[in-house]
């Protein structure tokens, strides 16, 4: 078990990370997986700042909400063009049209 | 402190499983919202104030009045006043 | 996206669907054929008057939501058929399994590391030293994390603003309704999307307004407070920048639009941006040729703890702080409204 237990906040921020990635692969909702990729966003800033390095960085979590807006923007204009949030529906819609 | 930081770890747990497990899309972003604040105390704990800073006024704030923005344009949130529930 | 194909409806995949769906095929040519005719009724209205838009504006609005109702329960309904259950339970079996052992792998490589803070870790060898003892001097700066990404490593921090500029121009490119076009196509969006903004919150709320009236001054002064004491202790540019945005937002909420674009439309948005962006890049884009190292700036570095201290830092941290702003005010009008 090694150094598990001195290292819990590494540890409990790669449990968020793997929350986070089951979020992103088991609902079928678009705004949910937008949820798991934010919540995979901060694991990772937990676990760099736990290990703590002297090129100290504020910018990372101004980035990450740059990503989000960018994914939410996109899920905007796919709503208004399926009228609809589940991804798999969307798939097939565009698979139908498609072909 | 150690105790302080593991309840707030454990607490980050807890919200992060309950947002995956909510079938409620407005419930879901509160509790994101909420685990957004309990991560802008444990940056303070890790000795990083600048990142205090930077996840209480993006975290907890843009970032989650942007997705509330998002529910509201996808006609997610009902004006229902007997039980204001929202769409899956 | 695909290849075309002549016999496409036979091929493995689309007969796979077709079982899964179990005669989904018709429910979606219906919905096609609907769709299409919702977006000719949202035509028909173009032409009527103008004083009555708003009126049959909001009940349209409600036809809508309810016709998006009825399409989404019927598309829940193939959902619901046994095939697409099966696979589903089968792909939400694996999903966990494969997360569980992703966790299990990492988690025993975090049981090997270092113990956390020890001080024979790698990552306290000489190289952090040299940095922590002689940032002061020769940066200016008493927050090390300043000096530390704004002056050893203002390359990395050119990127990032960078990213935050890039992203706000393609939320821009994604959901700005365009200036050119059909005019009649577009006062009709506009007016749809400020009716439906108006359809879930009352102009004029007096608990917001008065409450905003207290605030927003203490937040603008707490913000321009953080940017410009960088250098001097927690904050700078990004925390600076983020929470002065976050006081616009809170501005734009509680007095609407019309009181906001006195003060911040388009033009202030790009001019604010461009010239915020491109004093940072003239100041430190010679480091594309110096292999991302920094030379000194000709400005003196002053005593330590002075306002005025730290050659560029101050400056840069303002130009950073001003793009942050603009991006995040940005973000939220453009979801909002479509429009700056």
């Amino acid at each position: 078990m090694g150094n598990l237990f001195n290292n819990y906040e590494e540890a409990c921020a790669i449990i968020l990370f793997g929350i986070g990635f089951t979020t992103l692969l088991l609902h079928r909702n678009m705004i949910k997986k937008i949820i798991g990729f934010s919540m995979m966003d901060s694991a990772i800033y937990l676990f760099l700042a736990a290990k703590g390095y002297i090129a100290g960085r504020k910018a990372p979590i101004v980035v990450s909400v740059s990503v989000t807006a960018l994914m939410l923007a996109l899920t905007v204009r796919l709503y208004r063009r399926y009228h609809t949030l589940d991804i798999d529906e969307i798939t097939m819609q565009a698979r139908r049209e498609e072909a | 402190m150690e105790l302080l930081n593991i309840m707030l770890l454990v607490f980050i747990l807890v919200c992060a499983v309950s947002v995956s497990l909510t079938k409620d899309l407005l419930t879901s972003l509160i509790i994101f919202m909420s685990q957004s604040l309990a991560m802008a105390v444990i940056w303070i704990l890790l000795e990083s104030p600048d990142l205090a800073i930077t996840e209480a006024a993006v975290g907890a704030g843009v970032t989650s009045l942007l997705m509330f923005v998002t529910l509201k344009k996808i006609h997610a949130i009902k004006e229902d006043p007997k039980d204001g529930e929202t769409k899956e | 996206m695909a290849k075309q194909r002549n016999d496409y409806e036979n091929s493995w995949f689309p007969r796979l669907q077709r079982w899964i769906a179990q005669g989904g095929t018709r429910l979606s040519d219906q919905m096609t054929e609907e769709l299409s005719e919702a977006s000719d009724a949202h035509r028909v209205l173009s032409a009527e008057d103008v004083a009555r838009r708003e009126v049959e504006q909001a009940v349209h609005q409600l036809e809508i939501q309810e016709h998006e109702a009825a399409l989404y329960e019927r598309a829940h309904q193939w959902g619901r058929t046994k095939g697409a259950k099966l696979i589903r339970a089968f792909y939400a079996v694996l999903a966990v399994l494969m997360c569980v052992s992703v966790i299990a792998v990492l988690l025993t490589t975090v049981s090997n590391l270092p113990s956390f803070g020890g001080e024979n870790n790698p990552i306290n060898n000489e190289v952090s030293q040299r940095y922590i003892e002689k940032g002061l001097q020769e940066t200016g700066a008493v927050n090390i994390v300043a000096g530390m990404i704004l002056d050893y490593r203002a390359f990395d921090t050119l990127g990032e603003s960078h990213v935050l500029f890039i992203a706000a121009c393609a939320v821009m490119i994604l959901l700005r309704l365009s200036d050119s076009g059909d005019p009649r196509q577009l006062s009709r969006e506009r007016m749809e999307a400020e009716a439906n903004d108006r359809l879930y919150e009352p102009k004029n709320d007096i608990i917001l307004q008065r409450v905003a009236g207290i605030l927003v001054p203490i937040i603008m002064l707490f913000g321009v407070y953080v940017l410009f004491n960088g250098h001097l202790g927690p904050g700078g540019g990004f925390s600076g920048g983020a929470v002065i945005g976050a006081g616009l937002i809170l501005y734009l909420n509680a007095y609407g639009f019309a009181a906001t674009e006195r003060f911040f439309t388009i033009k202030t948005f790009r001019a604010v941006s461009f010239i915020a962006l491109a004093f940072y890049a003239l100041a430190k884009s010679y480091s594309f040729f110096c292999g991302a190292n920094h030379l000194n700036s000709g400005i003196g570095l002053g005593t330590p703890g002075d306002i005025f201290s730290s050659g560029l830092i101050l400056y840069l941290n303002i130009a950073v702080g001003m793009v942050v702003a603009c991006t995040m005010y940005a973000f939220y009008t453009l979801f909002r409204k479509g429009d700056m």
